[in-house]
Order: structure tokens, then C-alpha cells, then sequence
């Protein structure tokens, strides 16, 4: 840990080196009270008002006996909506684990000596990074195959691993659009070092160069991870069922306008659950990794 | 107009690229309509969105915790749970308890759904905003504040003419991106059947079966719509730069 409190030596400034810099004592960032109060309050708060307004509503039906309560009507479809939000959650899994892995590739093709393949990479990440999910996701359900037949065997393509390969292009995209930073940000010195220990290029971006840009792009690629599972829900727009499908099934089957903002409520707060301990850690990674000017 | 129509018509019958919104006036009116539907979603989501951003930032700053408060916690919550069920939490849960009777004594809603989709899509972007001034405000310098005191700057005049135009300036490039976000979450209306360019673009496709080539001029419009938004982000970027301030 204590590595860490040595302050970034300023690259801009030539000859400036690594070496000789005075080490000092853990700089121990104590949070301030408000920040104290905000972050795990907020939380709290939160929830306090999600029950609040659920055990609220409830406790308006047991007013009248005929009907139950909207707090069991709740709990009698959790089970199935966990169901739906365990395959959100592997949807954005999946997708994650198949847009890094082609977001690291386009990200290094990104910054390829070769012009056409550099031009190439560029324009292919662009074009999905500002295209929108939905669209990307419609593109990716209508126009891959039900199914593909290689060398005789068929391979069917369900829709949620259609709905898998629609998530992931944006995710490559913004992937690739951090690598390419990353790469960039590594000191030129690097690159040079390698070269002279007679590293090829290709190895000196696999063991050299790479695996310094995790460090910068972990981050932003657990923020990326949190937003991909923000979008996993448009998956129930193109008849995929997720969580969102399962809650509108269950509000069709409920027929009760009363349980409408509870079961909402519910399901954001599902998603809630999961990605404030997300966007928390990110927030602390980055100021713990943030350059200083 | 007659020579665009024949070429696309050729281009459909010796090709089979179809492409309706070329020859065909009924497509093309929906085309069009839609995407003016989704610019105008999208200034107005803006617009709104920086609203909210700005006032929330300034409420952030307060030194009144039970203004703070609520705003930490509306920035939290819709910064963390997706955008697609807040819209639908807004139109059919909010919208199913805000109706009222019509002179025909039929409820409706008292909301349309494209006001729906305009007030989620800003307080979501104006969620992501708030954070996005708030840490542009602080990135202030401190000293400059100091300066303008000395000067004999109100709070207020320092907010309005030191601060805000500094924060503005640093937080601009990340604002750009949350903005460029923004129109590409305004395809989100779709889901509650507000006729913008993805609504239109689905309905051609239905009726004439063109998936491939209506998806096509879907995905290089919305690019265009983004790339529209850029430039005018980088021209007012370089609008507003203060030589030997920031990079």
C-alpha cells in the first residue's frame, strides 16, 4: 500500500524519471462527515422509502379484507422475478465476457501501424458506439439467422443468445474506445525499453504494454459492466423474458392497478441492489487511481 | 423529386435493395415524422436535462443538509437503476394513477406518453448531469474563489460569474458524452408507442418486410443525429475556450 502514495511523476516533462522520488507516509484520505452522512444514508434512505411506500400501500389494502395485500402479492411473485433477474444478470455476463474480450482485440487493431486497419477499427467502434442499444439489439434479433448450419450440424440461435450477441457490440465498442486510450496513455518509454530487450511487437503489447492499461481501464470497465446491466431490460422489448417481462406478466395475471408503482418500485430496486455496490466501488477505485494535476 | 423516385424504384426492381422511404411518399412521411419526433424528444430532453443538472449541482453545494439530502438521493437512485424501467415506471405506473375524466366521462391520461418519455429520459440524463457539474464545480480552483472574494464578489456573483463558467468549460467534454447518451436513449419511447424514428422505422419494416436495408438507414440516421450533436458540442467547446485554461 504504501507504493501507492508515491505520486505519479509527470510524464510530460522529459527526463523526468521514476527513480529518487522522496517516499512518503500513506496520504490517508479521511473522508468528510458529509460524505459519511451521504453515501451509506443515501442508501438507507433509499430503501427506507421503498419499504416505506410498499409496507404503506399494503397496510392501506388490509384495510379491506376481500383483497390481499399488495406486500404478498409482492412476495408471491419474487421468487419468479428473482428467476428473471438471474437471467438478466447472466445476459450481462455473458455479453461482458463477449464485448471485452472483441473490445480488447478492436482496441489494440485501433492502434495498429497498418493505416487501412487502424481507419478500419476506428470506424467499426464508432459506428457502435453511437449507435443506440435498442436499435443495435433489433439489428442483432432480426437479422442474425434462427439458426446456422456448419459442416451439417444445425446450431439453433435462441433469442436470448441473439439478445447476448446485440448487447455485447456496444460493449465492444466502448471497450475498444478504453483500450485505445489506455494504450495511448502507456509512456512511450515502453514501447522503446521493450523494443531494445528485442520484444517483437506483438509481445511487447501482450506482456508489456497491456497489462499496464488494466489498472486505467478497470474503472471504466466495471462502470461499462454496471450500464450493460441497466440495459439488460430491453431485452424484454424484443420478447426476451427477463425480470421486466416476468413483472408485466405478473401485473397482467394480478389485474390490479393498486400493485402497478409498488411492483416498479420493486423491480428498480432489484437493479438497485445490484449496481450501487458496483458504482460505489468504481467511484473508489477512480479516486483512489485519479491523477492528480 | 421524379428522377430520385425512379432511381430508387430501379434499385428495388434490378437490386432488390428496397428502399420504401425513397419511392414511396406514405413511408417516407412516416420516416420523417418519426425522426422529427426523436429530435425533438431529444432538444427537449436536453434542455430539461441541463436544467435539472444545473440546479441540482447547485443544490449539491448548498451547505443545507435537507436540501442536499434529497438531491444525493435522486442522483443515486437513477444513476443506478435502468432507464427502461424508470420510463416504465413513469407511464404505466405514475400514468395509471394520473388520469382524469373526459367530458365523454371516459378516464384518460393526463399525461401523454411522449411528455412521459420527455420527463423520465431528462431526470435520468439530469441525474448523470448533476454528478457531471457537481464535480466540474469542484474542480474549481479554490484560490480563484478566494480572488473573486477579495474582489468583493457576493456568494451568488461568485456562483454566477466565477464558478458556473469555469465548471462549465471543465465539465463540457463528459457532458458532451452523457448529451450524446441522451439521444441515444431517446429510442427508449419506442417501448411506451411514442412514434419516433425507431417506432417509424419498425412500422415500414413491418408493412414492406425491408429489415435489412429500413435498419440500415436507422442506424446511419441515429449516427448522423449523434454526429450532428458532436460537432455542435465541439464548436462550443472551442466557443467557449479560454486560452492557457484546461487542456
Amino acid at each position: 500500500m504504501a507504493f501507492r502514495s508515491i505520486p505519479e511523476p509527470d510524464r510530460r516533462i522529459p527526463g523526468h524519471m521514476d527513480v529518487l522520488l522522496p517516499r512518503r507516509a500513506h496520504a490517508v484520505t479521511v473522508p468528510s462527515w458529509r460524505e459519511c452522512l451521504l453515501s451509506p444514508l443515501t442508501m438507507m434512505l433509499v430503501f427506507g422509502c421503498l419499504i416505506a411506500s410498499v409496507i404503506g400501500t399494503a397496510w392501506a389494502q388490509d384495510a379491506t379484507p376481500a383483497t390481499s395485500s399488495t406486500f404478498a402479492i409482492l412476495l408471491k411473485w419474487t421468487p419468479l422475478l428473482a428467476q428473471g433477474f438471474g437471467f438478466n444478470i447472466l445476459i450481462s455476463i455473458l455479453s461482458m465476457a463477449i464485448g471485452t474480450v472483441l473490445g480488447v482485440f478492436l482496441g489494440v487493431l485501433q492502434v495498429s501501424p497498418v493505416l487501412v486497419i487502424r481507419k478500419l477499427a476506428w470506424l467499426v467502434t464508432q459506428f457502435f458506439r453511437n449507435s443506440p442499444w435498442l436499435v443495435l439489439l433489433f439489428y442483432s434479433i432480426l437479422l442474425i439467422p434462427f439458426q446456422v448450419t456448419i459442416f451439417g450440424q444445425t446450431i439453433p440461435f435462441p433469442g436470448w443468445l441473439k439478445a447476448v450477441i446485440g448487447l455485447s457490440l456496444p460493449v465492444m465498442a466502448y471497450m475498444s474506445e478504453y483500450v485505445r486510450g489506455a494504450i495511448q496513455s502507456v509512456p512511450t518509454g515502453q514501447w522503446e525499453s521493450a523494443e531494445s530487450l528485442g520484444f517483437s511487437r506483438g509481445q511487447t503489447m501482450r506482456m508489456v504494454i497491456l497489462p499496464q492499461t488494466v489498472k486505467r481501464i478497470l474503472p471504466n470497465w466495471m462502470n461499462l459492466y454496471a450500464v450493460l446491466t441497466m440495459a439488460t431490460p430491453l431485452v424484454s422489448i424484443i420478447g426476451v423474458d427477463d425480470i421486466m417481462g416476468y413483472a408485466r406478466s405478473a401485473l397482467s395475471a394480478e389485474g390490479r392497478p393498486d400493485v402497478l408503482i409498488p411492483m416498479y418500485l420493486y423491480v428498480l430496486c432489484w437493479f438497485f441492489i445490484y449496481c450501487y455496490p458496483i458504482s460505489l466501488l468504481t467511484s473508489r477505485l477512480e479516486r483512489r487511481h485519479s491523477v492528480k494535476l | 423529386m421524379e428522377t430520385v423516385e425512379t432511381f430508387f424504384q430501379w434499385l428495388n426492381q434490378s437490386h432488390g435493395i428496397n428502399l420504401t422511404v425513397g419511392y414511396d411518399a406514405w413511408d417516407r412521411g412516416q420516416f420523417f415524422g418519426g425522426l422529427w419526433m426523436t429530435v425533438k424528444l431529444s432538444v427537449l430532453s436536453i434542455l430539461l436535462s441541463l436544467l435539472v443538472g444545473v440546479t441540482g449541482a447547485w443544490a449539491q453545494g448548498s451547505p443545507y443538509f435537507a436540501l442536499r439530502a434529497p438531491v444525493a438521493l435522486f442522483v443515486t437512485f437513477f444513476r443506478n437503476t435502468p432507464p427502461l424501467v424508470q420510463l416504465y415506471f413513469f407511464f404505466f405506473a405514475l400514468g395509471s394513477v394520473l388520469r382524469v375524466q373526459s367530458d365523454a366521462g371516459v378516464s384518460v391520461p393526463m399525461v401523454s406518453a411522449f411528455t412521459w418519455a420527455v420527463v423520465s429520459l431528462s431526470l435520468f440524463a439530469g441525474a448523470l448531469n448533476t454528478e457531471i457539474f457537481r464535480s466540474g464545480i469542484e474542480a474549481v480552483p479554490k484560490s480563484t474563489i478566494e480572488a473573486a472574494e477579495a474582489l468583493g464578489f457576493t456568494r451568488f456573483q461568485i456562483y454566477l460569474y466565477v464558478v458556473l463558467p469555469l465548471a462549465l468549460r471543465i465539465s463540457l467534454p463528459s457532458l458532451g458524452t452523457n448529451l450524446v447518451n441522451l439521444v441515444k436513449t431517446t429510442s427508449l419511447a419506442y417501448a411506451i408507442a411514442v412514434p419516433e424514428l425507431l417506432y417509424s422505422a419498425a412500422q415500414i419494416w413491418s408493412e414492406q418486410l425491408n429489415v435489412r436495408e429500413m435498419m440500415t438507414i436507422l442506424l446511419l440516421t441515429y449516427i448522423l443525429l449523434v454526429g450532428v450533436l458532436v460537432s455542435i458540442m465541439g464548436r462550443w467547446e472551442k466557443a467557449l475556450r479560454i486560452p492557457g485554461y484546461g487542456g
